[in-house]
């Protein structure tokens, strides 16, 4: 295998982007990611999107987005894994360059899910439809009861969960790019409307639509466009069942683990040499449960560690430095890639105001439904 | 929803109707092809009990537009004797004191409607245990 870096990378602003249509939000993203790089033309292409065909009507998202790009001909795929769409997006890309088949790879991820869709039921088609959603079950709902199962097991508390958003809008009050760029209080979290119990609005992940690329190339290539390339040193991708009454242990996201394992592995580092690291916090119990399951915390001490700092800036191990999916958005489908974008920052040390200091290994963490796939990826600084 | 997508899933949405693996005893619910857990492909058929234990739950405040008309309504995974675990509602009690470790029993019930003319599509509920144990 090939050894691989990311050389450039760009992406739009997130939020509700009324005047820009998917393809407009993919073409800025994609074209930033070039310029960044002093690319002229790539060997292949990867988009992540969750649901195209739902949000907008829209499929067939290679090609389209080929075209956009002015480079009809090239090979262009479309790769869904709901909320992990972008990371595994990503981890095509990786394994292309790595495998010598191209030299020259873009991995995008885009959404648009503020036109007209509704955004409950399309998003609840990632979860098991004939088991759970029958039932009249939400995404939110299943972070809650995942949440309710923790706070049973190891008496994690509702504002333990507040301080997670807490930290990420107070990471992202420092990200021109974020949805939510403001911070909030517990006391603002514990007031917020209740959405199911017992998460409230201030514990979700907004509605946001976005895109976002990299671009991969072999290291041995990478001085050609950047003087400060990231290497990808490891890739995990793993899976768990869909419906959540299959789960041995629902306070436990075992498909993070092993996905965690597999990424540490390939790159033979361990949590404790990770600086920075983006996990996947659509909903804020959902940090709780990927710091555990990374490592980065024993199991069932994941719920102080914001409040107490260990994963803020300044702290231990810095956590979703961008401002997560919680407080930067969460456009389904880009989050893998604009994951990566902020690591990429991070270990070039262009974070501005929320750089960790002394970064040189970064780690994504990105998820699909609750918990059903989940892709790691880790970074070094060259 | 199409009929023959609701007709195939009668079996385990009116009956509770299992299969238990032959060659390890896992209970599957609903049945399967492929034993999840020694992937063997033999099972007989059997019918949950119809009562079980809470395992985690929520009461969700913000529904998808079938369940409009009902929210707030409590939400539980449900472990039944057979060890098998299921997702329902759990209806005929205050929702925010449906927690972990309450018994239930199931009943058979109208889940949703598709609409003014579609289909009524049935299932179980889980409502307070009827011994209170």
């Amino acid at each position: 295998m090939r050894e691989v870096a990311i050389v450039g990378a760009g992406m739009t602003r997130f939020g509700e982007l009324w005047k820009q249509s998917l393809r407009d939000m993919f073409a800025e993203a994609a074209n930033a990611a070039l310029s960044d790089a002093g690319a002229d033309h790539i060997d292949s292409l990867y988009v992540g999107c969750m649901s195209g065909g739902q949000f907008v009507g829209q499929e067939h998202l290679g090609p389209l987005m080929a075209d956009q790009m002015g480079m009809t001909g090239i090979p262009a795929v479309h790769v869904e894994s709901a909320c992990a769409s972008g990371g595994i997006a990503l981890r095509s890309a990786f394994m292309e360059v790595a495998s010598g088949m191209s030299d020259l790879v873009l991995a995008t991820g885009i959404e648009k899910m503020n036109d007209g869709a509704d955004v409950t039921n399309v998003l609840a088609t990632a979860a098991d439809q004939e088991l759970e959603v029958y039932h009249g079950v939400t995404f939110p709902g299943l972070y809650a009861m995942i949440a309710r199962a923790h706070m049973t097991k190891y008496g994690t508390t509702e504002e333990d969960l507040a301080w997670v958003s807490v930290k990420n809008h107070k990471h992202g009050a420092m990200n021109d790019k974020a949805q939510f760029p403001l911070e909030v209080t517990v006391e603002q979290v514990l007031a917020s409307a209740m959405v199911a119990e017992p998460l409230r609005m201030l514990h979700c992940s907004p509605v946001t639509d976005g895109a976002a690329a990299v671009l991969l190339c072999p290291l041995d290539m990478a001085k050609e466009f950047t003087d400060n390339p990231v290497k990808i040193i490891g890739s995990g991708l793993s899976t768990g069942s869909l419906a959540l009454a299959d789960r041995a242990d629902p306070a436990f996201l075992d498909s993070v683990q092993s996905s965690g394992e597999q990424a540490f592995k390939m790159a033979g580092v361990g949590p404790r040499d990770v600086h920075v690291a983006e996990v996947h916090d659509c909903f804020s119990i959902a940090e709780i449960c990927c710091i555990e399951a990374l490592g980065f915390v024993d199991q069932g001490k994941g719920n102080k560690a914001a409040q107490e700092g260990f994963t803020a800036i300044g702290g231990c191990i810095p956590v979703n430095t961008s401002g997560g999916l919680k407080s930067k958005g969460h456009p389904v489908g880009a989050t893998g890639i604009a994951q990566a974008i902020e690591v990429f920052r991070q270990l070039r040390g262009e974070a501005g105001k929320r750089q960790v200091e002394n970064a040189h290994i970064g780690l994504t963490q990105n998820m699909g439904g609750s918990g059903a796939s989940s892709v790691v990826h880790i970074f070094q600084g060259v | 929803m199409p009929s023959p997508r609701y007709w195939r899933e009668i079996p385990n949405r009116y009956r509770l109707e299992a299969a238990k693996c032959t060659g390890c005893g896992k209970v599957v619910f609903p049945a399967r092809r492929i034993c999840p857990a020694c992937r063997g492909e033999a099972f007989e058929t059997i019918n949950l009990t119809r009562k079980g234990k809470v395992i985690t739950s929520t009461v969700i405040h913000v529904p998808p537009d079938d369940f409009l008309m009902e929210a707030p309504y409590a939400m539980a995974v449900i472990e039944t004797p057979e060890g098998a675990r299921l997702m329902a509602q759990v209806v005929d009690c205050e929702p925010s004191s449906v927690m972990p470790g309450m018994e239930v029993d199931l009943e058979f019930r109208l889940i949703r409607k598709e609409g003014n003319s579609g289909i009524l599509c049935y299932g179980h509920k889980g409502v307070p245990a009827a011994n209170g144990s």
